[in-house]
């Protein structure tokens, strides 16, 4: 799946809490979790014509048990009667399924807006004339670097160019301001101006996520996740363009000082989840693991179910109570992090975030690191196509700004 | 832009409210913005505003009392900033 379509509150709009002062807290409303998600992420197939090296859903085959039309407009049917107003649709790449269209079209047409990741390889001409005709539809275009070299490196040859083209495609259609998502990684992280110039001349948005470990990411994180100098330049970057969407997927970046826009907790299980596309639900994108299955949508009293009687999303909506980060100083302002970049690396859900800013998980990691028996999770499943090479950013030397 | 008790906005069509403990969630289909209304006194009210009721006249409806009335105003201006509410001209003197 393009690794940007979801986030712990993925593709969060803009958001503007409103006075006069509640009782509690929104943020602990949030965490207490609500009747129905605020939006989700529904994984439409496991096909993609990419391998991306990062893919947070192994995609590549379809899976034959993927949910036929009908299914799907059912689940359209009850996110509808639960009010949930967008669903970000993803894969894989979706635009493969043959019956998208009518999905989308089924989805709007029921006051279900819809932001669709694509790598863009089918946004053709008329593709992006039918997806610029159609209301309540948001596009993010997937490219992770400035420059082919960059971006094909992690999403393989071409990749790079067939985003291009699907950009140019939905300019010449005049669809008005689609995302361009990119995937912040040790890189690119030196191109964000270049992508931001980028998505500026298409009138387009920039739109950055958190790479996370998992997916085919469990095998690439380490490489790829950008460094400790990296991650305060971004947080200072971001500070500075509120423009610039983020899925609230940086909320970790916060506990360096005054908090980033947006929700700044983890809403797995909360206020999002994923759907994916054999209509298992899990706690969030990141998170496509046996442990984090709530169940599936297939089951009696379908999506809606699953949501409000799940043993796992009821014990994700206890409070913390224990673990190191509840005793830390920022603990406010990162919430302890990303639950699924703890799980795919090895620690415990109570243990730092991998990538805390203060450093608190390096101990840990060094621990892991030094453990011959310690293993980390493994995804619990792989789509990928046998015999189509994953790209290896492993050679990719961190790139120097370049003119687009 | 500020809201007056004189004025008459409008709950926009294209906005859906969803009940929630807190209040209720706001999405404005047309521009995809996603507002929080953070008090339940707070939505009775905005349910309210049809174009030809006054914010005076809804706060009175909601039970909304004067001490209160600053902060409301502040949120039903911050909701017309985001196109959840809309103002026509029609302002009482």
């Amino acid at each position: 799946m393009p690794p940007e379509s979801g986030s712990p509150a993925p593709s969060a709009p803009a958001v503007a809490p409103q006075p006069p002062a509640a009782t509690r807290p929104l943020v602990d409303e949030f965490r207490l979790g609500l009747d129905a998600p605020i939006c989700l992420t529904w994984e439409l197939t496991y096909a993609c014509n990419l391998s991306c090296s990062h893919c947070l859903s192994s995609s590549g085959r379809r899976d034959p048990s993927e949910l036929s039309t009908e299914e799907c407009f059912a689940v359209i049917d009850e996110l509808q009667r639960l009010q949930v107003f967008y669903v970000n649709l993803g894969g894989g790449e979706p635009m493969l399924r043959p019956d998208f269209f009518p999905i989308v079209e089924y989805a709007v047409g029921h006051q279900v807006g819809v932001k669709f990741s694509t790598n863009g390889t089918f946004v053709d001409a008329a593709a992006a004339r039918r997806l610029a005709g159609m209301d309540y539809l948001d596009v993010q275009v997937s490219l992770d670097g400035a420059t082919a070299g960059v971006n094909d490196a992690v999403r393989g040859d071409g990749a790079y160019a067939a985003a291009r083209q699907a950009m140019d495609h939905l300019a010449d259609a005049g669809f008005g301001a689609f995302k361009m998502s990119v995937v912040v990684t040790r890189h690119n992280v030196d191109q964000l101006d270049d992508l931001k110039a980028m998505a500026d001349s298409y009138g387009a948005q920039l739109r950055v996520t958190r790479l996370r470990p998992s997916g085919r990411g469990a095998d690439t994180w380490e490489q790829l996740h950008p460094t400790q100098a990296q991650q305060r330049d971004l947080y200072r970057w971001l500070l500075d363009r509120h423009d610039v969407l983020t899925g609230d997927s940086f909320f970790h970046l916060s506990a360096l000082g005054d908090p980033l826009p947006g929700l700044n907790l983890c809403g797995a299980g909360r206020v999002v989840c994923l759907i994916d596309p054999v209509g298992d639900v899990y706690a969030c994108p990141f998170v496509i693991h046996d442990e984090f299955l709530a169940g599936n949508v297939r089951g009696p009293g379908g999506f809606t179910s699953v949501w409000r009687d799940s043993e796992l999303f009821a014990s994700l909506r206890e409070p913390d109570s224990e673990g190191a980060c509840v005793s830390c100083g920022s603990y406010d302002a990162c919430q302890g992090g990303c639950m699924a970049s703890k799980f795919f690396v090895g620690l415990e859900l109570t243990d730092p975030d991998p990538e805390c800013v203060l450093g608190n998980a390096e101990p840990l990691l060094a621990a892991l690191a030094a453990d011959r028996d310690a293993v980390a999770p493994r995804p619990s499943q792989d789509h990928g196509r046998p015999g189509v090479p994953v790209p290896s950013p492993v050679t990719l030397r961190p790139t120097r700004r370049v003119r687009v | 832009m500020t809201v007056q008790l004189g004025d008459r906005p409008m709950l926009d069509p294209q906005v859906a409210l969803r009940p929630e403990r807190f209040g209720a969630l706001a999405y404005h289909f047309g521009n995809r913005r996603l507002s929080f209304l953070k008090h339940p006194d707070l939505v009775t009210v905005v349910r309210s505003l049809d174009g030809r009721t006054t914010v005076d006249e809804a706060f009175d409806t909601a039970g909304v009392e004067e001490r209160r009335r600053p902060a409301f105003l502040r949120a039903l201006a911050t909701l017309t900033d985001s196109g959840i509410l809309t103002v026509e001209g029609d302002r009482a003197a």
